[in-house]
């Protein structure tokens, strides 16, 4: 049975589409047969992510459309074994969606797939919630700032009432709180959230935290998941993510500021 | 590659029960204005609540003088949205057809069986109309309970907590909570800490910003009292 994993957040810009592309490279990288799936019609971001979107040929609406199968449709990554992409169109948007669709395509995947992870468009429509609809887990993406915090909020609401699980009265979609760009630094200076006050605010089990890091940024600009950069702090942390998901226990990190040799020798100036 | 497809057939309209809050007028007097005056008092200290409030005419009490339709006129005036009447004296029976107000069902069966009303002002006791929420209550979520409405993990804040009852937050309140919502006076809001939006008692509300700063984080008990909240520190042990 494969498992259906929605990464959301309500709002837009806190690392949804980087967690999925992340996450879904790491269960691959696992060994885990991984296909990622972009619910995001109309702003079809995931590609350019995961550094296919010059290969895109058919696109997740003519998937639901019948016009092509599934098979059609996915791209498979050259990278890492296992992994697959299933693009958003670009020229239709969210009413293309409908939910019979949807679950057919899923259904047809978790025929092949292990791993079904949703792209969840921003916001708290259509896209959203078919993205979630389906879902068995939920990766709730927060950065630490209290807007986002309460959009997250939001959309834990929805998940405990406007998905499948919940409408059939079914074990409930089990929720993971990622927590996004997060600045140990800043925090201790107040400009940002803690993770135990966010922790508090939302009363969601902490799946993991990603440090900010200039890495995202160039990561996705080159199309390469972070995971695969070793070297990344923010790459690591989506590492220990896949792997807690899992089901192995590994100690939080990048939750405090780090005294480097530098500022151990200058004092904080920052 | 995209190509006209029919777009796929939603049904054109689903029929669903819901529960809704409706506003109950009881008139009890033929003098309209004196009617409108007192409306807009109650108005007044709640702005913009009762903008396109549906408004059910309750006229067990009110005088076969009445000029209904003048009323319902005067009604939609004020912003209220007159949907039906109930109780009908037999002399309003014509009046209340030429303002276009259906007859409110009366309850009929099982629903009978139950106790009918309870006394104007007294809140609906009954541990089988009470609900106890064991899931924190997230920014968007509104929920009602017809008896005390008990949280056992907080609420966020976006959220509304609404009970004809009392409200029992085990936990921080940080939404809004409306007790007493049909009118009791004597109904209470408890909570392990008050970080709350607004609270509201019978229709007499504080906003946060008017909540006094030394009890807000604090576990606390609001009742109303001669048209004032009073917010009391909850002393435990």
């Amino acid at each position: 049975m494969a498992r259906i994993i929605v990464s959301t957040s309500g709002k837009g810009g806190v690392g949804k589409t980087t967690t999925s592309a992340a996450f879904g490279t790491g269960l691959a990288l696992r060994g885990h047969k991984t296909v990622i799936v972009d619910f995001d019609v109309g702003l079809r971001n995931l590609d350019l992510v995961m550094g296919c979107e010059r290969r895109v040929v058919y696109d997740f609406v003519e998937v639901i459309q019948e016009k092509v199968p599934v098979h059609q449709a996915l791209i498979r990554d050259k990278r890492v074994e296992n992994l697959s992409v299933l693009a958003a169109s670009q020229t239709r948007d969210k009413d293309a969606l409908t939910p019979e669709g949807v679950e057919r395509v899923l259904t047809a995947l978790a025929e092949q797939f292990d791993y079904i992870v949703c792209d969840s468009p921003a916001g708290i429509e259509r896209g959203a919630q078919l993205a979630m609809y389906f879902a068995d887990d939920a990766l709730v993406v927060t950065n630490p700032e209290v807007s986002s915090v309460r959009d997250s909020d939001r959309i834990l609401g929805l998940l405990e009432s406007r998905t499948r699980r919940a409408e059939r009265n079914e074990e409930r979609v089990r929720q993971h709180l990622v927590i996004a760009r997060y600045d140990p630094v800043r925090v201790e200076k107040g400009e940002m959230l803690a993770v135990d006050q966010i922790q508090e605010m939302l009363a969601v089990p902490l799946l993991g935290v990603i440090p900010e890091s200039q890495a995202v940024l160039a990561a996705s600009n080159a199309g390469t998941p972070v995971i695969l950069q070793d070297s990344a702090d923010a790459g690591r942390a989506y590492d220990d993510i896949v792997a807690r998901y899992l089901g192995e226990e590994r100690p939080m990190r990048f939750v405090t500021a780090e005294r480097g040799l530098l500022r151990r020798l200058f004092g904080s100036r920052a | 590659m995209n190509a006209v497809v029919p777009a796929v057939q939603q049904p054109p309209c689903t029929l669903k029960g819901t529960v809704a809050t409706l506003s109950v007028l009881h008139v009890a007097a033929d003098d309209i204005d004196r009617i409108e005056q007192r409306l807009r008092h109650t108005m007044a200290q709640v702005p913009g609540f009762f903008d396109g409030a549906p408004l059910l005419l309750d006229l067990a009490a009110a005088p076969a003088t009445l000029a209904l339709p003048a009323l319902v006129a005067r009604l939609r005036a004020c912003g209220f949205v007159p949907v039906a009447v109930r109780q009908v004296p037999t002399p309003l029976a014509g009046p209340a057809e030429e303002a276009g107000l259906p007859a409110w069902p009366e309850r009929t069966g099982a629903a009978a069986a139950t106790p009918v009303e309870a006394p104007a002002g007294e809140a609906v006791r009954s541990a089988a109309t009470s609900r106890v929420l064991t899931d924190p209550v997230r920014s968007g979520q509104q929920v009602h309970a017809e008896g005390d409405l008990v949280c056992l993990k907080g609420s966020s804040p976006g959220s509304e907590l609404l009970a004809d009852g009392n409200i029992h937050v085990y936990g921080p309140l940080r939404g809004r909570a409306l007790a007493g919502l049909r009118g009791a006076q004597e109904a209470r809001i408890f909570c392990q800490s008050l970080e709350a939006e607004l609270i509201a008692i019978a229709g007499c509300y504080l906003i946060a910003e008017d909540m006094p700063g030394a009890l807000r984080g604090q576990p606390v008990q609001i009742r109303q009292h001669e048209q004032e909240l009073i917010i009391e520190p909850l002393v435990t042990r």
